[in-house]
């Protein structure tokens, strides 16, 4: 084969395991967007067994399915192939996706509703569970020595890019359904978040259709026609003490920091700008999908140059850049979005709404409510509202308890700019840890039990580890009400183990083959 | 460097238990804090996923201790 073709071969090879594994990812990501919206219409807080499954569909399918789906389809893999694996997984996720946005609401069918849709959700979670490891393998498998790297960190973008193509048509969709953004945004809360679900079928159907006509992993089939296939997996992955004690130190070694930098420069970052700082909905989103789209490129950089200096220094260093500044970044998100100092533009601020409502406390208590939107010399619009609250009670008679809070904060543009610096900055991070990691996970295990061995730790690491953190983050935010960063005490302590283990325990030799 | 793996390696057996140990402790005074049904399903959730884990991390101390990482497998013929 001339080099011409070879490098053609590579590029339909990363380009067919890449667009399913993103909308994959899409997939899986959009149900999270869309939390709120999905629990109005399948999970009504007011019942609660429908809250409890909500809980379950949250928690279960993104933290304990996700393993299960590795080890399933790992499984099958190393037993079947990757090609097949991988597009059963594509199917049973396109399915499941689509499946959730014809689901008629609670209010159509009751206790159905939500049923159905955790069980399409779990099967999400089993999905992605065997894609991630299919798909690295199988691209693995194709790229020669010296590029490895370079070509599975495509594999890499895709995880970051479903983010972005979910917020971005969840965005689009929010917006055009109306000529009025209020009537929109309405009507994508009554029907339009189903659309976002349809749209992976379209996606899904073009991907099955490049992937049927990609060949097996020439590895693979080698393996296959030398018989030399493994005849049970999960036993030499996980019961062969060799392979296991590689399983450990692939998870807490690599996977486990991986995990924690990934979720907390995407989803707590996101999360902390839009419920600690109280960003608008839209800023919120798009200040992330700027940083994304920015730092993106840089999973093919660091891929690429762990082919030259190896995998484990970028991920290591990666990692102790973001466990050692994550402190100073969101507390500049705090500060620069604080109205402390800040210079209100007089004869600008607008009632928006004045209103006294019984206290849920104490119903003799009375509390007057007025909301107004003010405006900043620098462009900044918040929304700010004022809270006073008139006790009934003698001993308080004379006290009104006064409480200002800010939400809706529409940032001027030299802030906007400055967040998606530290976004991108965050997502930076997230690329150092990221990008060479395929390439890790695959150069550590052998041939015929690759996709089952890289699996698991990859799924513990990113979904268990990684996945917990925007609700430990939250959680710990709670525990310690007066610290606003307290959240990243899991992030940067599950980091620092993972470092310090990485750092000590693990080789930076580039497995030179990996036919074997 | 292979004797500090080694060593290391109590340090991570020790971890093991003593998140074990963290974990139950403060999913109890969590639930007992706020016992309504969310609460319960995500510490449960929380101690049936890292319990394995965190056997993991005693077994990877065990081998540590036992030398097994003082060098990496090159080839799968060492597997």
């Amino acid at each position: 084969m001339t080099h011409e073709s070879e490098s053609k071969k590579i590029w339909q090879v990363i380009a067919a395991s890449s667009v399913g594994t993103l909308i994959e990812w899409y997939d899986f990501y959009i149900f999270g967007s869309l939390a709120t919206v999905i629990a109005s219409q399948f999970f009504p807080k007011t019942n609660p067994t429908a809250a409890l499954l909500s809980t379950l569909a949250t928690f279960a399918a993104g933290f304990i399915v996700r393993p299960f789906g590795a080890l399933v389809f790992g499984r099958l893999g190393d037993l079947i192939g990757r090609k097949y694996t991988f597009l059963l997984t594509l199917i049973l996720m396109g399915g499941s996706t689509f499946a959730i946005g014809l689901v008629p609401g609670y209010a159509s069918i009751g206790f159905a509703a939500p049923i159905l849709v955790l069980l399409l959700r779990l099967l999400q979670g089993l999905a992605l569970g065997g894609e991630y490891g299919g798909a690295a393998t199988y691209v693995a498998e194709h790229a020669p020595a010296n590029r490895r790297g370079y070509y599975t960190s495509w594999i890499q973008t895709t995880a970051t890019l479903g983010l972005f193509f979910s917020l971005g048509v969840i965005l689009l969709t929010r917006h055009f359904l109306a000529p009025d953004l209020d009537t929109s945004i309405k009507r994508f809360n009554d029907w339009g978040w189903r659309i976002p679900f349809w749209v992976s079928i379209l996606l899904v159907g073009v991907s099955i259709y490049i992937r049927l006509r990609m060949n097996e992993s020439p590895l693979f089939a080698k393996l296959k026609t030398e018989g030399k296939v493994s005849v049970n997996p999960l036993k030499e992955s996980f019961g062969n003490k060799t392979n296991l004690k590689m399983v450990l130190l692939a998870l807490f070694g690599a996977t486990m920091g991986q995990g924690v930098v990934w979720y907390t420069g995407q989803f707590y970052a996101q999360s902390f700008l839009e419920n600690v700082c109280n960003i608008d909905f839209d800023q919120s989103r798009t200040i992330l999908i700027w940083g994304i789209l920015l730092a993106t490129p840089f999973f093919v950089v660091f891929g690429g140059w762990s082919d030259k200096i190896g995998r484990k220094w970028i991920m290591l260093v990666g990692m102790l850049l973001a466990i050692g500044t994550y402190q100073f970044i969101f507390k500049q998100f705090i500060t620069l979005t604080d109205p402390a100092g800040k210079t209100e533009l007089t004869g600008h601020r607008k009632l928006l709404e004045d209103k006294t409502i019984v206290s849920e406390k104490n119903a003799a208590d009375s509390i007057h409510q007025v909301t107004s939107e003010v405006h900043y010399t620098d462009g900044a619009v918040f929304k700010e509202v004022k809270t006073d609250t008139l006790f009934a009670n003698a001993a308080h008679a004379a006290v009104t308890q006064t409480v200002i809070k800010y939400k809706d904060k529409k940032v001027d543009t030299w802030t906007y700019r400055k967040l998606v610096g530290w976004i991108f900055v965050l997502i930076l991070y997230v690329t150092m840890v990221y990008g060479p990691i395929a390439a890790f996970l695959v150069e550590l295990f052998p041939t015929r039990i690759r996709y089952t061995s890289m699996s698991l730790p990859y799924h513990i690491g990113n979904g268990v580890f990684g996945g917990l953190t925007p609700f430990i983050a939250t959680l710990l935010t709670t525990i310690y009400v007066t610290d606003k960063l307290s959240g990243l005490w899991y992030t940067i302590i599950i980091g620092a183990v993972c470092l310090f283990i990485g750092a000590v325990y693990i080789s930076n030799r580039i497995d030179p083959d990996v036919n074997d | 460097m292979n004797s500090l793996k080694r060593w290391l390696g109590i340090v991570w057996l020790i971890l093991g238990p003593v998140t074990i140990y963290y974990l139950i402790k403060t999913a109890a005074d969590e639930i007992a804090k706020k016992p309504v049904i969310d609460t319960k399903i995500q510490w449960a959730v929380f101690v049936i996923v890292f319990i394995p884990i965190a056997i993991g991390m005693i077994i990877f101390g065990y081998y540590a201790i036992k030398g097994e990482y003082d060098h990496l497998p090159e080839n799968s013929k060492e597997l």
